[in-house]
């Protein structure tokens, strides 16, 4: 907290609102369509839900103590105090977090607006490595439990002043000096590579291991069931990024502008990287290739895009476009059941994107003459979120797995955890007969109709 | 009487209904269906998995006829749908003990 005068800037206030609601569309219904359109068409409601039901458990944990945990002013270490402003208590009208000169006062409720939509998709995030099997209840436990002790923590940790950040006492400080309070070499994390992709990617890798693989994983085909959602998801998650990355700056200033020119060069030639390696590999350039390549990117970029030139930004993308493309094929290889390549796609971007910042960065990388320390730096943070991450998630679900239980029956899962665990079906491809009753619906009178209702039982 | 069961290319479906048409036939019934022949099945590939697709979408065609009219019927159908690539079907003749016409109660021939 800078001082800053004391009027609004409203140019600002009404930028980090609308970021913040575009980083909203990424999750739903982006991510849920990305995700939906990518499972069978038995869970895709279940695929859908667990984006929406992150949503509402989150943002509810994040009003009452996430915020505090991770942007609180009473440092506890590796978290802020969640009482401090529990419930979003003493917020500040004037809130000024990088401390610009004239401009950029925003009101502390909108930057946390900004940062709940981070939570919220984060934890998203997570539930396409276990796609298909997962009980609804325990997704909705895990949430706010992960949230708390893995994903607040983190994020206090880089962004909040804690040891993963840029303040004098972090690691990064005491490894190569500070000056004024401030880490000489600062690790780079514009917009969320450790704390959101490398953070949900790890813990998507430790819950597709507890969890287990699909019924028939490897052996019987699990195609996308539709793939024009992916393309539709792909596309909304992409205009909500420029939210997720320029917002970050929390101004409509030059670096903001620069991000969105970064966000786009990086992505574009991510996409041309994925189809790249796919037409080489595989014969053939595909849709899911250039959605898949097109969300590889905006992971890479999203750490590196306030540091790197465009033209770095598209060196940047083509090789996470690249990387992504063979490393999904990692869970055939090892057995891992990440069903919808959350460790392919935003743990190995996602590391890719933090070390690739501090090789591109203009001012500090090693490409560009700053020597080898960003560099370390970068690889110190990425790393200490991998392992804080993993034993966190682990220790999660080890417990989750002991009392509730994480899977449904096989018998479920086969026919389509749909059915049992929401009682829907997304798509009604035949008539099926039936009659219709419940909470809401009076028991039909015992009259002739029920000669009529003989039409449509058994009708298959 | 006889059955003649046609599995056809989807896409010839129109121009063998038309062929039909033109000799005379009232009715027929058509279904989509999956199989395969010689051609087996083709491969898709998403993100680096190749999935083999073992049966390939086919419509079947079936049309009840007098026992005179099935050889006739067969080369109908043979001629429209026929674009001498792999995967053209195939048409078969089986015979038929009894037809009966739901509205009128009309048995045999009269109800084809």
């Amino acid at each position: 907290m800078a001082e800053a005068a004391e009027t609004l800037d409203y140019a600002s206030t009404g930028f980090v609102i609308i970021c913040a609601s575009l980083v909203l569309l990424m999750t739903t219904p982006g991510l849920a369509l990305f995700y939906g359109g990518l499972t069978r068409a038995k869970s895709v409601l279940n695929m859908m839900m667990m984006s929406f039901g992150a949503m509402g458990v989150v943002g509810v944990v994040y009003i009452l103590w996430g915020y505090s945990m991770s942007f609180g002013t009473e440092n506890l270490g590796v978290i802020a105090n969640p009482f401090q402003k529990f419930g979003l208590a003493h917020m500040e009208p004037i809130y000024n977090s990088f401390g610009y000169e004239g401009y950029g006062n925003i009101p502390e409720l909108a930057f946390v607006a900004f940062q709940l939509t981070f939570a919220v998709i984060t934890v998203a995030l997570i539930s396409g490595a276990v796609a298909d099997r997962v009980k609804f209840s325990t997704w909705l436990v895990f949430a706010p439990i992960w949230v708390t002790f893995a994903y607040f923590p983190i994020a206090h940790m880089v962004w909040g002043g804690g040891i993963l950040g840029a303040a004098g006492n972090s690691i990064s400080g005491v490894l190569f000096g500070a000056t004024d309070g401030a880490a000489d070499v600062a690790p780079i994390d514009f917009a969320g590579g450790t704390v959101v992709h490398i953070n949900a990617g790890m813990a998507g890798l430790v819950l597709a291991l507890v969890v287990g693989t699909r019924v028939g994983f490897g052996k019987i085909p699990m195609r996308p069931h539709n793939v024009p959602l992916v393309m539709i998801g792909a596309g909304l998650l992409w205009f909500g990024w420029f939210g997720f990355n320029a917002g970050s700056e929390l101004a409509p200033d030059g670096t903001a502008a620069l991000v969105w020119v970064n966000t786009t060069a990086a992505t574009c030639a991510a996409m041309i990287g994925w189809l790249l390696v796919e037409k080489l590999r595989d014969g053939h350039a595909t849709s899911v290739g250039a959605a898949s390549g097109v969300v590889a990117g905006l992971v890479a970029i999203t750490p590196a895009c306030g540091a790197l030139s465009p033209v770095g930004s598209i060196i940047l993308g083509v090789v996470a476009g690249g990387l992504s493309a063979l490393a999904v094929g990692l869970k055939y290889r090892f057995g891992f059941d990440d069903s919808l390549d959350v460790v392919g796609v935003h743990l190995v971007a996602g590391l890719w994107g933090t070390i690739g910042a501090g090789l591109l960065a203009t001012s500090t990388g090693l490409f560009y003459g700053g020597g080898i320390r960003q560099t370390i730096v970068q690889v110190i943070v990425a790393l200490a979120t991998v392992v804080i991450s993993g034993v966190v998630t682990l220790v999660i679900a080890l417990a989750l797995k002991a009392t509730m239980g994480w899977r449904v029956s096989e018998d479920v899962e086969v026919s389509g955890i749909d059915q049992d665990e929401h009682a829907e079906s997304a798509y009604e491809l035949a008539t099926r007969g039936g009659r219709i009753g419940g909470a809401s619906v009076p028991a039909p009178a015992r009259t002739n109709v029920s000669d009529q209702s003989h039409d449509l039982e058994g009708a298959k | 009487m006889k059955l003649v069961t046609a599995i056809i290319k989807p896409h010839q479906l129109d121009e063998v209904k038309e062929a039909l048409e033109a000799f005379g036939i009232q009715g027929m019934t058509v279904s989509e269906a999956q199989g395969y022949g010689r051609q087996r099945g083709h491969s898709e590939v998403y993100r680096g998995a190749e999935y083999t697709v073992d049966f390939v979408p086919k419509t079947r065609l079936e049309v009840l006829v007098d026992d005179m009219d099935a050889s006739s019927v067969v080369d109908v159908v043979l001629k429209a749908a026929q674009t001498g690539r792999i995967g053209d079907g195939k048409v078969w003749v089986t015979a038929v003990e009894d037809v009966a016409r739901v509205r009128t109660g009309e048995r045999g021939v009269e109800a084809i």
